[in-house]
């Protein structure tokens, strides 16, 4: 599964740690939410950066206390027709003010990557390799989104405000 | 109605263009059936019994007279020459060819049409009173606002992958032809003390296997906060909505589960934390929108011209001129509702010819507009009252001057086993048969309003719950069963209907219907009782006896 990062497929520097895998003395790790939870000190003193995957039906508000010192958190689409994920995005983008990478899990496929992007997601676990490579065209699709959210694209009723005013200067 | 910018155009024209990409996918192999599936219902893609259907959104029902022939012109070049309008103000094509749909999309768009959303389990097309802007009495015209949140509903990036479908309608009426009850949100336009806009909301209401009608969570959410409002309502949906089982996925079962109170808290709470964004409209923007609804220039014209005295005279015209036309907001105005309900035919549907024909009808008569009703009917919304018999003329023409609406050949129904894939029997036949049943005017008249609504399966696409006469077909060892209810209504008063019996065969259905009919003619105390009335005074037990006395 190649990961889109930055906008391009990127190489991965994250192990994913099962629940009960020994913890490797260095790297960089991403680990499920109740490993982490349960072991958040632990983790979070060692080298190497930490990240953690979140299912899509716990509270993402548990993770608040950790987000000014994890480096990834992981959402998670089992499929891609649950779209659970893209409220726990907004919310910790949005309310939360998560600045860290927060990328897309699952069955991802480039039909969402608008959408993800909009929601504040800015890596992906992509699917399909011919999806991965497509990602920077699929992502330019649209220019006009009717809904403001935190990723600061401009939506149609704002835009039309603007255009209104500009009409008016002078008239 | 409402003008398309470049910013809607450029959208739309987007999303043909990504769609395009899918299908080609698809065909190349690239996308499973599975992963097309889910794509493909987000823009209105079904696959039915015998071919791919295709539906087509007309939000809140108005169509301007260059896309109605933009829609015959699909029919023609892509279908079989006809299109079926449906109970949400959409229409349906039933025989196209996948690997044209981008081509239809593209010939739509062009007109300012869409199919985004019009299936799949996200925001559906935003449906509202097909007299909007018309009706006397009205508060003010729920198209603004339904175009708002069209707008806001489209492509919406958090809920485009909800639990289930997700329904939203808007009436501004004391008369609810919305049907806002039976909706998963129903929004009443109201104003508040100081006069200004806003909102009655209702939350799970809705048909299918589990029939809920929609219970008020607010009593009042001003206009400039209705799309965060709403936003909160999703928000918490799609985070706590079942996902296990599809049955169980509507919001009506997350607020039954729930309690209305417990659910309106989290919405409160959620609300509480966006209601301050940019989520708000101010009055500009509302007003941007409005100007981009045209309105016709009204000519000052006599309440009772010439033309209509003389017109009197013909019986047939004014069979139908006073079942068909109701007052307009303006003097000298009418709203014609135009049947698609002729005697013996599949209800709904209009062929290509017919819709050509009306569009330059609307174009001569109704300042270019036409509208669609959830009772699968269509209205011209701004005709002039001297136009009136020039007008019955050319549509009886057409075989568009059915004096039937809102009569008991009114009917509403399903597209059933003769088309869709999802149902357990057959519904068209029984309406064709009932509509030959009661095909004398005179009878229908005598009986009043009376509607049937007829499901080919339990998900109620029908919406037989709330048929004054409803009509439930089932499967029962290998065979069409029949179930029926009476006392249910659609309307601000929506109620469910009540079984009567054990369920009866397709050849009974018809027979059962004529005595549950005569019971109701014996039984009522004027001739002004109608029959909902009727239902409501002695509940089901009479029409019981009658029915099953000789069964």
């Amino acid at each position: 599964m190649p990961l889109v990062n930055g906008g391009k497929i990127a190489d991965d520097s994250f192990v994913k740690l099962a629940v009960d895998t020994p913890l490797p003395e260095g790297g960089d790790i991403l680990v499920p939410a109740e490993r982490f939870v349960g072991e958040a000190d632990a983790l979070l003193k060692r080298t190497g950066k930490v990240g953690v995957i979140w299912p899509n039906n716990r509270d993402i508000a548990e993770l608040v206390p950790y987000l000014g010192k994890i480096a990834v958190v992981a959402l998670v689409f089992p499929t891609f027709r649950d779209g659970r994920a893209y409220s726990q995005a907004r919310l910790l983008r949005e309310r939360y003010n998560y600045r860290g990478e927060l990328r897309a899990t699952g069955q991802i496929l480039r039909d969402q990557f608008v959408f993800m992007l909009r929601a504040g997601f800015d890596s992906f676990d992509v699917k399909k390799q011919a999806d991965a490579e497509a990602f920077m065209q699929t992502a330019k699709r649209y220019s006009v989104f009717y809904q403001p959210t935190g990723d600061g694209r401009i939506t149609a009723l704002h835009r039309r405000m603007q255009l209104r005013h500009s009409e008016g200067v002078g008239t | 109605m409402y003008a398309y910018d470049e910013i809607d155009r450029t959208l739309v024209n987007e999303r043909v263009s990504e769609f395009r990409d899918q299908v080609k996918r698809r065909l190349s192999g690239e996308l499973t059936e599975d992963e097309f599936k889910i794509l493909r219902l987000q823009n209105g893609v079904y696959l039915q019994l015998h071919a791919y259907m295709f539906r087509v959104a007309i939000p809140y029902g108005t169509l301007a007279s260059n896309q109605l022939r933009a829609l015959a012109h699909v029919a023609r070049k892509y279908d079989r020459g006809y299109g079926h309008f449906t109970t949400r103000q959409n229409i349906q094509f039933n025989w196209i060819k996948l690997a044209e749909l981008p081509d239809a999309l593209a010939d739509l768009a062009e007109v300012g049409i869409h199919a985004m959303q019009t299936s799949g389990n996200n925001m559906r097309n935003v449906t509202s009173d097909q007299w909007a802007g018309v009706a006397p009495g009205e508060i003010e015209d729920p198209r603004i606002w339904s175009e708002l949140i069209r707008q806001h509903t489209t492509l919406h990036p958090e809920f485009s992958f909800l639990p289930r479908k997700f329904k939203i309608a808007i009436t501004a009426s004391d008369h609810d032809r919305a049907a806002i009850k039976i909706h998963d949100i129903g929004l009443r336009l109201i104003k508040n003390e100081k006069g200004e806009t806003g909102f009655e909301v209702l939350v799970g209401g809705g048909l299918g296997r589990t029939p809920f009608i929609g219970k008020t969570i607010k009593h009042f959410v001003h206009g400039r906060d209705i799309l965060s409002y709403i936003e909160a309502i999703l928000r918490v949906y799609n985070q706590y909505g079942r996902r296990d089982n599809i049955y169980k996925a509507r919001i009506k079962i997350l607020v039954h589960e729930l309690g209305i109170e417990k659910f309106s808290r989290e919405v409160e709470e959620e609300w509480q934390h966006i209601r301050n964004s940019s989520l708000q409209i101010d009055d500009e923007v509302v007003e941007d929108i409005r100007s981009r609804f045209a309105y016709p220039s009204y000519e000052k014209l006599p309440h009772m011209p010439d033309e209509l005295r003389q017109a009197a005279a013909d019986s047939d015209f004014e069979a139908w001129r006073k079942n068909s036309v109701a007052p307009h907001k303006v003097q000298g105005y009418s709203i014609v509702t135009i049947s698609l309900k002729p005697i013996g035919a599949p209800p709904g549907d209009a062929t290509a010819e017919q819709m050509d024909a009306l569009a330059d009808l609307a174009d001569r008569y109704s300042f270019g507009e036409i509208r669609v009703g959830h009772e699968q009917n269509l209205a011209l919304p701004h005709v002039a009252k001297r136009d009136l018999p020039a007008l019955w003329k050319a549509l009886d023409k057409l075989g568009l001057a059915t004096p039937n609406v809102n009569l008991i050949t009114d009917i509403i129904a399903c597209p059933g086993l003769d088309y869709c894939s999802l149902a357990n029997a057959r519904s068209i036949p029984i309406a064709q048969e009932l509509t030959r049943r009661f095909a004398n005017h005179e009878l229908a008249n005598l009986i009043g309003r009376l509607h049937i609504n007829i499901s080919g399966c339990i998900n109620a696409c029908g919406h037989h719950h709330v048929g004054h006469i409803g009509i439930l077909g089932v499967e029962k060892n290998g065979e069409e069963v029949y179930q029926i209810t009476i006392g249910g209504r659609a309307d601000e008063s929506a109620a469910l209907g009540n079984l009567i019996g054990p369920g009866v065969k397709f050849d009974e259905v018809a027979d059962v219907v004529e005595d549950i009919v005569e019971a109701y003619l014996a039984l009522r105390e004027r001739p002004e009782e109608l029959f909902m009335d009727t239902v409501k005074r002695l509940g089901v037990e009479p029409f019981k006896e009658r029915v099953y006395a000789t069964r």
